[in-house]
Parts: structure tokens; C-alpha cells; sequence
């Protein structure tokens, strides 16, 4: 059942590259959970936001930006049209049934998917991403300097995150008025703009994984649809409410599959989709909550 | 004397269901009131319609201005409401908990994080610790020392003696009287324990059906025969 001959140097190329779509996985997981912890629905919008986004970033280096002026702005431009998309579109269903909120993501898709076909037009085209596309000698095994870019811009971005959560005033009322919204507004949390400012970190979190994956995907439209599908498992795979378990299931993935693809003949390219599909599930029959899903301990 | 929180004619309703039909009272500079009433008397909701937790109608007038009904307003006011089931974060860190009390002010949290711990030492000993796995006092105190963060001019405490050992109940209630003498802090407190309340009251309002019945200093209360009867029981 294996595919030709097996070495130790493929092999660790191999868990680079798994690694590098993981991050990617990893990243786009984390927008969704941010958006699931705060509104309990999941943005079917979130692969559509990036692509446009990752858009207006070729755009900007069409019109002589380079690559890390432009990251910045194009952050800038994803928070603002991630807050404002909560503002506008999200806020007059947000105490609606979760359903609704998920019908008017799916239309959100659809929408940006067509403005991207309108300003842009379809078919796809190379996008110069930031890193060298040669290799580097890791330990006497050739690695990819655009693999090893595309991880550590992605643990950076989370690392960031993570103490941002943690030791900010503004993450910890981010993450009280996802808890708990009345007693967060009790303490003087203004809970609609933490709502708001969740879906602008989770359209940032996007833009760079658009950022990082369209060199390697090419840009069209359709870009992040399957990154999309592959990032909702990861985020079911780690639970649902936790933002490491989304990084760390993005990373568990984003590996398996690629070594699956490699060296387990039937799976190849084609059954990628479904065997990762297959492994959540199993994952879930014996951990229902994902492997890092919170089981709330509370003492009455 | 001013009063520092008045309601006048307070109306709230939960969706059909009127709850207050039009209650008036008032919190002094440094006073506990207490309000006593039935189980459904509307002593709960009187706390929600100052925090603008419930639908409301009627003047409230808080230092001096109106409030709005905006509970992130309220709170930036001066105004900590402790409410029924503590609205504790229990999947956060007692710690953190205390962290979100402050989050209206700015600047240091060391001063105001001492002296919640003057007042109780256990929670610094479990300010690693998760909130849901605090005991029901622990929680408790919690709540208080939250509130306490935000250094408030009136803290809103609704139940505080709920499914508490009476010792807690007691240490509870001593550091309420500490607070109000050394921070000059303002308490309106509702209780189902009503020789408790009158106990550290100075004043009292009696609710029956979203209606101020009886009102007054609580020596008065404590020796009128409908309050003796149908709250003190003897």
C-alpha cells in the first residue's frame, strides 16, 4: 500500500508541509471559534471574507505596494469590514434564532463571492507572496522558505492573540461578553462593540491565512472554500469553544492528511476531503466536545 | 438629607407581565436599604429596573441625573449590581473575576485588589483558581469583591444570604457594614431573611405585589404587627 520508497528526508518534508497548510487551517479554525464563542453560530462567510481581503491586497501590490506595506493596510481594512459587517449585517439577527444568523452568512458568502467575480472577475492568477519559494538546508533536509514563513507568520499572529486575551483589559471584556453578556454589561462591558470587535479579529485572523495560502493556491474567488471546509473540521476536532484546540486541530490535520495523501495509496489527492471528514468524526464518537471542548466544572 | 439613588412611580414589566406598578423609594449617601417582600413581590426586579436589566418606566434619579436604561451605562455610573446567581464569570479565574469588576476604572488594581482581600483573605488564597469551583460563600464573596472593584457609590446585592450557612450569612453581612463605614458606599439589598436585614438596615421598604406596602426606619418595621406576622415570624 505504500507509494514508492520511503525516506526520512521526504518524510520530514512531508510534516513541513502538513504543518504549513495546519497553520493555515489553524488560523482561519480560530476566526470561526472567535465568531462561535461570541455569537454560537458558525461564519459560513469566514473563506469568502479572507479571499476578498487576500484581493484587495493584490490590488494594492498591482499598484506598486510591496508585499509588507501592504499587510499592514490590508489588516487595517479587515478589521474595519469585519466590525462593520457585524455592525450592519449581524447585529439586527443577533438575537434571533442561531439559524438565522447562519442563513445570513451563507448570504454574506454568496454576496462577497459575487463582488469578488465583479471587481476582479473570476479564473485564478499568481499571487507573489512575501517569501522565496527555494529551498533551505534544515539539518540536512531541503525546506521550503515559504513553508517556514507561512508557520511562523501564523504562530506569531496567535501568540499575539493569545496574550492579547489574556493580559488586556479588552481581551478579557472580549471574552466575558462571549461568556457571559448580561453580567458582562453588569460590570460596564459595552458587549455590542465586543461582539463587534470579535468579528473585526476574526476577519484580521483571514485576511493573513488568504494571505499566506493564496502564493501556494493562486487567488480566485473560490480560494478558501475548501481551506473553509478543512478549517470548521479543525475547529470541530479541537471544540468548538476553544481557541487553542482550533490552532492545535488545525495543526493534528493539516499533518494527517498530508502524510495520508502521501503514503497511504487510496487516500491520494482525491479522498483528502473525505478521509479527514472520516477521522473527525471517529475523534468525536469517543470525545463529543472535540478534543479540547470545554465541559464547564461548576460547583452549586 | 439628598438622596442618592430615587425612584419615583417605577414601572417594569417582563414582556405582558407587569411587575412593578409604580414603586417609589430612596438610598441615602452611605445608607442600607433593605426591601422585604414574598416570594414574586418584585424585590428582584426593583434591583433590575435601576441596573436596566428589565423594561421599565418611571424616573430614576442617580446622583443627581437621570439613568438611562443601559446596564453598561449604569455600571459606569457608580452603580454594582450583584444579582441573583451572583453573575459571577465561572469559567474564569477568581482572579480575573475581580479583574472585570475594575473594568470601568483606569489606572493600578493593587490598591483596590487589597482591599477586597482585607475583607476576605480567602479569595486572594484562590485567585488562581476557576470561579465555578469556589463553595456557594466563596462565590459569594466573589461577587462582592467584584462589585467593591468598581469602587461603587451603591451596590445593588440581591439575596446575598441565599443557600449560605448562617455563619457565612453573618460574615457577609459584617463586611457589608465595614464597606459602607471605612468606603462610604451605599447599599440597597434585597432579602428573604428579614430579621437579618432590619438587623443591619437602617431603613426598609415592604413590596406585596409590585407595591410599596409599608416604608420606614427599621426599629418601626421590626415592631409593626403585619411586618412581625408575615415577615419575622412570631
Amino acid at each position: 500500500m505504500l507509494l514508492g520508497a520511503f525516506t526520512w528526508t521526504e518524510f520530514a518534508q512531508q510534516i513541513v508541509s502538513g504543518l504549513r497548510d495546519g497553520a493555515i487551517y489553524g488560523g482561519l479554525a480560530l476566526a470561526l471559534v472567535i465568531i462561535y464563542r461570541s455569537t454560537r453560530a458558525i461564519n459560513f462567510a469566514q473563506g469568502e471574507m479572507a479571499t476578498f481581503t487576500t484581493f484587495i491586497a493584490w490590488s494594492l501590490m498591482n499598484h506598486g505596494f510591496s508585499f509588507w506595506t501592504a499587510f499592514p493596510l490590508v489588516l487595517a481594512i479587515a478589521f474595519s469590514g469585519g466590525v462593520a459587517i457585524e455592525r450592519l449585517i449581524i447585529r439586527p439577527v443577533e438575537n434571533g434564532p442561531v439559524i438565522t444568523i447562519v442563513i445570513v452568512t451563507l448570504g454574506l458568502a454568496v454576496l462577497l463571492n459575487g463582488l469578488m467575480s465583479l471587481i476582479w472577475g473570476g479564473g485564478n492568477r499568481p499571487f507573489n507572496g512575501p517569501f522565496s519559494t527555494r529551498t533551505i538546508d534544515v539539518g540536512g533536509v531541503p525546506i521550503s522558505v515559504q513553508d517556514i514563513g507561512i508557520v511562523a507568520v501564523s504562530f506569531a499572529l496567535v501568540a499575539l492573540l493569545a496574550l492579547f486575551f489574556r493580559f488586556t483589559k479588552l481581551g478579557l471584556g472580549l471574552r466575558a461578553a462571549a461568556l457571559n453578556r448580561q453580567s458582562s454589561e453588569l460590570v460596564g462591558v459595552r458587549v455590542g462593540w465586543m461582539l463587534a470587535f470579535g468579528w473585526g479579529l476574526a476577519a484580521v485572523l483571514g485576511a493573513v491565512a488568504g494571505m499566506m495560502v493564496a502564493p501556494v493556491l493562486f487567488l480566485d474567488p473560490n480560494m478558501m472554500q475548501t481551506v473553509l471546509l478543512y478549517a470548521f473540521a479543525a475547529a470541530v476536532l479541537g471544540g468548538l469553544d476553544s481557541p487553542l484546540g482550533a490552532v492545535i486541530g488545525g495543526l493534528l490535520l493539516g499533518v494527517t492528511i498530508t502524510l495520508l495523501g502521501r503514503y497511504v495509496g487510496f487516500v491520494g489527492q482525491a479522498l483528502k476531503l473525505p478521509t479527514a471528514l472520516l477521522l473527525i468524526l471517529l475523534v468525536l464518537l469517543v470525545k463529543p466536545n472535540g478534543l479540547f471542548g470545554r465541559v464547564a466544572v461548576r460547583r452549586v | 438629607m439628598s438622596a442618592l439613588l430615587k425612584l419615583e412611580g417605577v414601572e417594569a414589566s417582563y414582556g405582558p407581565v407587569k411587575a412593578l406598578h409604580g414603586v417609589s423609594l430612596e438610598v441615602g449617601n452611605g445608607e442600607l436599604v433593605a426591601v422585604l417582600g414574598a416570594n414574586g413581590a418584585g424585590k428582584t426586579t426593583t434591583l433590575r429596573a435601576v441596573s436596566g436589566t428589565v423594561r421599565r418606566s418611571g424616573d430614576i434619579t442617580f446622583n443627581g441625573s437621570k439613568l438611562r436604561r443601559r446596564p453598561d451605562t449604569v455600571a459606569r455610573a457608580g452603580i454594582a449590581h450583584v444579582p441573583e446567581g451572583r453573575g459571577t464569570f465561572s469559567e474564569l479565574s477568581v482572579w480575573e473575576n475581580l479583574r472585570l469588576g475594575a473594568y470601568t476604572r483606569r489606572g493600578n488594581l493593587t490598591e483596590g485588589a487589597q482591599r477586597v482581600f482585607k475583607y476576605f483573605p480567602r479569595l486572594e488564597e484562590r485567585k488562581g483558581q476557576q470561579a465555578g469551583t469556589l463553595s456557594g460563600g466563596e462565590q459569594q464573596m466573589l461577587a462582592l469583591g467584584r462589585a467593591m472593584m468598581a469602587r461603587p457609590k451603591l451596590v445593588l446585592l440581591d439575596e446575598p444570604s441565599l443557600g449560605l450557612a448562617p455563619m457565612l450569612v453573618q460574615e457577609i453581612f459584617d463586611a457589608l457594614d465595614k464597606m459602607r463605614g471605612e468606603d462610604g458606599m451605599s447599599v440597597l439589598v434585597v432579602e428573604q431573611n428579614a430579621s437579618l436585614a432590619l438587623a443591619h438596615a437602617a431603613r426598609a421598604y415592604v413590596l406585596e405585589v409590585g407595591r410599596v406596602v409599608l416604608s420606614g426606619p427599621s426599629d418601626e418595621l421590626r415592631a409593626d404587627e403585619s411586618v412581625r406576622r408575615s415577615y419575622l415570624g412570631y
